[in-house]
C-alpha cells in the first residue's frame, strides 16, 4: 500500500524527499463514539498500519495483548492509545488525548474523545480543532442517542465533515443491508445539522476492513476506505479568503524606533500598503512592514504568525483587532451565544465571570439563559442554570466592548471561554451567534465617566453581597465583619439593612404585600446606584421570598450579585432573639413574622450558604470574604 | 484583488505558527515566564521558534538549564555559545545539596539520581526564580501519558500535576489565569513528532549538538548498551576499557545514563533516513524510562517534566 509514509526510494534524491515531507498538508479529526464501539481498536489500527508502531513497542504490546481481543496480528490496538494509569484501571478513555500519523501525503492529528455520557466537554474540546470527525457506530447496535448526541456537539462547534465509520462489520457477517439501515437512519438526521460532507464506511477495526484499502468481505461497498478517503478530502478552505481579521496578541518594542504588533491572522489576508483600521477605536493606519525573522514579507494569510508595523502612531493594545475598513466585526458589549457548561459548579444567570475572547479578557456576567438545549433530543427547555456538559443559549454583558464575529462566519473571533474569578477554572466554552446591542458608533475617544472607571479609581469591582436569613441568623453580624475587614483592606462598602432603611426611605411603608415588594424593590435599588457608583454594597435583609431576591438580582443587572444565604436553623435564631422579636411574636403581638406565621422561603440557588448554627460568625465571615474578594 | 489559486499552510507551516503563537501568548500572560532548555534538538527547535516569535526583540525571558554536572562537555560548550550568538538571557542551576553529598550515577542509581539532580533541582529553579510559567520542548507523540496533556498545563503551588483535574482546552483560546504560588508548564511542541522535528531542523538549517551526529567516539558497552567515555570521571568496570566506535546519540543527557547507537549517520539527511528506517522508538536511549510502565505520569505528578 503506497498510502504510508515510506522510507524514500533509494533513487529518490533525499533533498527532494524531504521537501516533499514537509510539504505535507494538515488534517486534524477527532474520534467519537459509545464505549466499545471500538474508537481505541480503529486509532490504534491507523497508527499500526500507517507503520507508526515501533517494534519495541509492538513487543510490549503483543506481551500485554495476552488474554485480550486481538486481530490476526495477535495486537490489542486499543492499548496503543490507553493513556493514563488511572484510566487503564478503569478500562476506560476519560480524557482527550492526541495522536499522530502522516502517510504520503498528509500529517494528521487525531483528538481522541471519550464516549461516556458525561463527557461531552471532552468531546466540545476536541472538536474545536477539529476539520473533520469520525463518528463510529457499533453495527451490531446501529444509531445510539450518543451518535445523535455527538453529532448535534460536532455542529455546534461546527466541525464541516463527518465519516460515520460503522465498525464491528465483521461481527453482522459484513452484512449490506444492517450498513445501509444505519446510513439512511443517519442521513436525514444530519441533514438537519448542516454538515459540508457526510461519508458512511464500513469497516472492521480489529480485522483492518476497508481502512487502508478496500475489503474483498465488502464487495458491496463502492466507497473509498478509510484512510483514503482522509488522505484526499478537502477540507481547508482558502486561507486567503475572507475578511482580514488580525487580533493583536503581543505588542512588540524592539528598541526605542520599533513598535510592531504580534499575531497570528485569523482570517483573510493582510499586505504591505493595505489600509486598516483598529477595530474598536476605529483609528485608521496602513501597514508598512510584515516583518518576520525569515525577512520582510509582502503578505501574509491566515494561519501565518507574524509582526506587522503600521505607518503611524496609533493606540493598538493586546486584544484589538486590527482589519479593514468597510469589513469591520462587530463591537459590542453584549452578545448571544451558545455555551457548553463545563464545570461541576452551575452556571446561573446573573453571575459574574471571566470572559477570554481571542486575545481580550474580560469581565462579564450572564444576563439570560434563553433555554437549555437537550443534546439527545435537541429539544429546547427553559432553564435557570445549566449543569456541567448541559448546552444552553445565553446572553452575556462584558463590563466593555469587544471585537467579535459570529462564530459561524469566523470561528477564531466568534469563541470564548469562562473562566472563574476566584479558582480560574476553565468552566465553560461558548460560540457567538450575534451580538445584541449595536455599540459600533461608541467612540473610544470619548471618555465616559461609568462605572468601570469609578471602580477604577477605588481599586475595586463594585458588588452587591445580598445576605437573606431568618431574624437573629447573624446577617448583620456577618455583614459587619465583612464591612470591617473591606475597609481595612482599603475597599469602600457600605451596609443597608433594616435599621438605616426602614427609619427613612421607606418610613413610609408597611408590611403588606405590595409594601414588602416596593420596600425591596427600593433597597435593590439603591444597592445598584452605590454599586454603580463604585462601592461594594452589603444588603442584609430578610427577603424571605423568592419573587423579592429574584427581583433584587434582576435590578442589579450588569453588577456582580451575591445571594448569601445565611442557614441557622430556627430554634437557634429563635434562642438567641436579640431584640425579644420572636418571644412577641410567638405571643402575638407581632403578624407576619418570618419563621413564626410566615414562611421563609429557602434559596435554591444561593450563590454561598454559610451554616450560622454550626460556626462563629467570625469564622463564617472570614470565610465569606475569602470566597468573595479574597 | 486579482484572484489567485486557494493557498493553505503545509503541516510544518501550521505547527511553525501554532508554537510562535503560543510563545507569545506566554509573553503577554505571565509576569516570570522562563524557558527550559535542555540542549536537546527539541530545544534547538524551541529556542529557533522562540526567536521567530520575537524577533526583531530578543527573547522576553531567561532560559533555564538545569546542570547536573554529567551532561556531555559538547552540551555545554553548546549552550554557552547559543547564549553569546542569540543574546538570550542563561541561567544555569545546579542542585549544590546535592554535589556536596556527591550525588552521581554511578553509586546513586538513575532513579534516585534523576531524582536529586533533576527532578528537585528543577524544582528548587522554578522556586528560586518564583517563575509563573516555566515553558518546556515535551511532545505529545512521545508517551502515551503525555498524549493528554495541555499545552497549557496547570501546576498547583506543589508543581504537581492532576490529571484528573486539567482545564479543558478549546480552539486556540488558553485559560493562563493562575491562584497565588500556582504556576504553568507550556508545551509549544506539543503537536510535533519526532520526524516534523528532524525535517524542520533540516529545512530551516538550525544548529544542533554535534553528538547527534556519527563520529568515532571512547565508548564502552554494559548490557548492550554504549555509553560514551566523556570524562575522566567514569567508572570502568574491573578489567574495561573504551574503545572507539562511530556512534551517534538520538536523544541528549546525562552522559553515563544515555545509551548511544552504532551508526553511520553523519548528517541530518542520513539520520532522517535512518529514523525511518529504525523500528524502535526514541525514549530507548533513555535509561531513566526503562522502568516500569506508567513511570513518565509518575513522575509528572511528583513535577518532573
Ligand atoms: N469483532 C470486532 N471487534 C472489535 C472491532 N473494533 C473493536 N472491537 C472490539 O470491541 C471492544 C471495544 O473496543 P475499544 O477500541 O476498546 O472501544 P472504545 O471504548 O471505543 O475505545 C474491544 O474488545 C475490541 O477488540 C471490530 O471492528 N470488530
Amino acid at each position: 500500500m503506497s498510502s504510508v509514509t515510506a522510507i524514500p526510494a533509494p533513487d529518490t534524491a533525499l533533498d527532494l524527499w524531504l521537501a516533499q515531507q514537509a510539504r505535507k498538508d494538515l488534517l486534524r479529526f477527532l474520534t467519537c463514539g459509545s464505549v466499545d464501539d471500538g474508537k481505541s481498536t480503529l486509532i490504534g489500527r491507523l497508527l499500526y498500519d500507517s507503520r507508526l508502531i515501533l517494534d519495541d513497542q509492538l513487543d510490549a504490546l503483543r506481551k500485554e495483548s495476552r488474554n485480550r481481543t486481538t486481530g490476526e496480528e495477535g495486537i490489542d490496538f486499543s492499548l496503543l492509545v490507553d493513556g493514563l494509569a488511572a484510566e487503564r484501571e478503569q478500562g476506560i478513555t476519560i480524557d482527550v488525548a492526541y495522536r499522530f500519523f502522516a502517510t504520503e501525503r498528509r500529517k494528521f492529528i487525531v483528538a481522541d474523545t471519550p464516549g461516556h455520557e458525561q463527557y461531552t466537554r471532552n468531546m466540545a474540546t476536541g472538536a474545536s480543532n477539529a476539520d473533520l470527525a469520525l463518528l463510529l457506530v457499533d453495527a451490531r447496535k446501529g444509531l445510539l442517542t450518543q451518535t445523535r448526541r455527538h453529532s448535534f456537539i460536532l455542529s455546534l462547534i461546527g466541525v464541516r465533515h463527518v465519516v460515520l465509520v460503522v465498525n464491528k462489520i465483521d461481527l453482522v457477517g459484513y452484512d449490506r443491508a444492517v450498513f445501509e439501515a444505519i446510513e439512511n437512519e443517519y442521513r436525514p438526521f444530519a441533514a438537519s445539522l448542516g454538515f459540508a460532507s457526510v461519508q458512511a464506511i464500513p469497516v472492521s477495526a480489529l480485522r483492518g476492513d476497508n481502512i487502508v484499502g478496500a475489503s474483498p468481505h465488502t464487495p458491496w461497498y463502492p466507497g473509498p476506505a478509510l484512510l483514503p478517503y482522509l488522505e484526499q478530502i478537502e477540507v481547508a478552505e482558502d486561507h486567503a479568503a475572507g475578511k482580514l481579521r488580525f487580533p493583536v496578541q503581543w505588542v512588540n518594542r524592539a528598541g526605542h524606533d520599533f513598535r510592531g504588533f504580534a499575531g497570528t491572522v485569523a482570517s483573510g489576508v493582510v499586505r504591505v500598503g493595505d489600509a486598516l483600521v483598529v477595530a474598536a477605536s476605529r483609528q485608521p493606519a496602513s501597514v508598512s512592514r510584515i516583518v518576520t525573522m525569515d525577512g520582510d514579507r509582502a503578505e501574509a494569510i491566515a494561519g501565518e504568525a507574524v509582526t506587522l508595523v503600521l505607518d503611524r502612531e496609533v493606540d493598538v493594545a493586546r486584544g484589538d483587532v486590527l482589519t479593514r475598513p468597510g469589513e469591520t466585526p462587530e463591537v459590542s458589549n453584549q452578545f448571544q451565544a451558545r455555551l457548553v457548561w463545563m464545570h461541576e459548579d452551575p452556571a446561573f444567570h446573573g453571575r459574574s465571570y471571566l470572559v477570554k475572547v481571542g486575545a481580550q479578557t474580560v469581565p462579564g456576567t450572564l444576563t439570560a439563559i434563553k433555554f437549555r438545549t437537550n443534546v439527545n433530543t435537541l429539544e429546547r427547555t427553559a432553564a435557570t442554570k445549566l449543569e456541567l456538559n448541559e448546552v444552553g443559549t445565553v446572553t452575556l454583558a462584558l463590563d466593555k466592548p469587544v471585537a467579535f464575529d459570529p462564530y459561524g462566519d469566523n470561528p477564531h473571533t466568534g469563541s470564548f471561554i469562562l473562566i472563574d474569578r476566584i479558582s480560574n477554572a476553565t468552566l465553560g466554552a461558548g460560540v457567538i451567534d450575534f451580538g445584541l446591542r449595536r455599540a459600533q458608533n461608541l467612540s473610544y475617544q470619548s471618555f465616559d465617566v461609568n462605572r468601570q472607571v469609578r471602580a477604577e479609581m477605588k481599586r475595586q469591582e463594585p458588588a452587591i453581597v445580598w445576605f437573606t436569613g431568618l431574624s437573629g441568623s447573624g446577617k448583620s453580624t456577618i455583614a459587619n465583619l465583612v464591612e470591617k475587614r473591606l475597609t481595612a483592606e482599603g475597599k469602600h462598602a457600605y451596609i443597608l439593612d433594616g435599621d438605616n432603611v426602614r427609619h427613612g426611605l421607606n418610613k413610609d411603608l408597611g408590611f403588606t404585600e405590595a409594601d414588602r415588594v416596593e420596600n425591596i424593590r427600593r433597597v435593590a435599588e439603591v444597592a445598584r446606584l452605590m454599586a454603580d457608583a463604585g462601592l461594594i454594597v452589603l444588603v442584609s435583609f430578610i427577603s424571605p421570598f423568592r419573587n423579592e431576591r429574584r427581583l433584587a438580582r434582576e435590578i442589579a443587572g450588569d453588577v456582580r450579585f451575591t445571594e448569601v444565604w445565611v442557614d441557622t436553623p430556627l430554634a437557634v435564631c429563635e434562642a438567641r432573639d436579640p431584640k425579644g422579636l420572636y418571644a412577641r411574636a410567638r405571643r402575638g403581638e407581632i403578624r407576619n413574622f418570618t419563621g413564626i406565621d410566615s414562611p421563609f422561603e429557602p434559596p435554591e440557588r444561593a450563590d454561598i450558604v454559610l451554616h450560622g448554627g454550626e460556626e462563629e460568625p467570625a469564622a463564617l465571615a472570614d470565610a465569606l470574604y475569602g470566597r468573595l474578594f479574597g | 484583488m486579482t484572484a489567485a489559486a486557494p493557498r493553505t499552510l503545509s503541516h510544518l507551516e501550521a505547527l511553525e505558527a501554532e508554537s510562535i503563537g503560543i510563545f507569545r501568548e506566554v509573553a503577554a500572560s505571565f509576569e516570570r515566564p522562563v524557558m527550559l532548555y535542555s540542549i536537546g534538538k527539541d530545544s534547538s527547535v524551541l529556542l529557533h521558534l522562540a526567536r521567530k516569535a520575537f524577533y526583531p526583540s530578543r527573547i522576553p525571558f531567561p532560559l533555564l538549564h538545569v546542570d547536573t554536572t554529567w551532561k556531555f562537555r559538547e552540551m555545554i560548550a553548546f549552550r554557552d555559545r547559543m547564549a553569546a550568538e542569540h543574546g538570550f538571557e542563561l541561567i544555569v542551576h545546579t542542585n549544590a545539596d546535592g554535589v556536596a553529598r556527591n550525588i552521581n550515577p554511578f553509586d546513586h542509581g538513575s532513579a534516585r539520581y534523576t531524582d536529586i539532580m533533576k527532578t528537585q533541582a528543577l524544582r528548587q529553579a522554578l522556586d528560586a526564580g518564583g517563575y509563573d510559567a516555566a515553558i518546556g520542548g515535551a511532545r505529545r507523540d512521545e508517551e502515551k501519558a503525555r498524549a493528554k496533556e495541555r499545552m497549557f498545563s496547570h501546576r498547583n503551588a506543589r508543581h504537581a500535576w492532576d490529571p484528573r483535574n486539567q482545564r479543558p482546552e478549546l480552539w486556540r483560546v488558553f485559560n493562563t489565569r493562575l491562584g497565588p504560588g500556582e504556576s504553568m508548564r507550556v508545551f509549544p511542541l506539543s503537536n510535533w513528532t519526532e520526524l516534523d522535528i528532524w525535517t524542520y531542523i533540516y529545512t530551516e538549517g538550525i544548529e544542533i549538538v554535534p553528538l547527534y551526529f556519527a563520529r568515532p567516539r571512547p565508548v564502552v558497552e554494559r548490557q548492550g548498551t554504549l555509553i560514551m567515555v566523556d570524562d575522566d570521571r567514569f567508572r570502568f568496570a574491573p578489567g574495561e576499557t573504551a574503545r572507539e566506535e562511530t556512534v551517534r546519540f538520538r536523544t541528549l543527557g546525562c552522559y553515563p545514563l544515555t545509551g548511544a547507537i552504532r551508526s553511520p549517520a553523519a548528517d541530518l539527511p542520513a539520520i532522517i533516513m535512518e529514523m525511518q528506517a529504525s523500528r524502535t522508538s526514541e525514549r530507548e536511549g533513555r535509561l531513566i524510562d526503562s522502568d516500569q510502565a506508567g513511570s513518565m505520569e509518575k513522575k509528572k505528578q511528583e513535577g518532573y517534566f
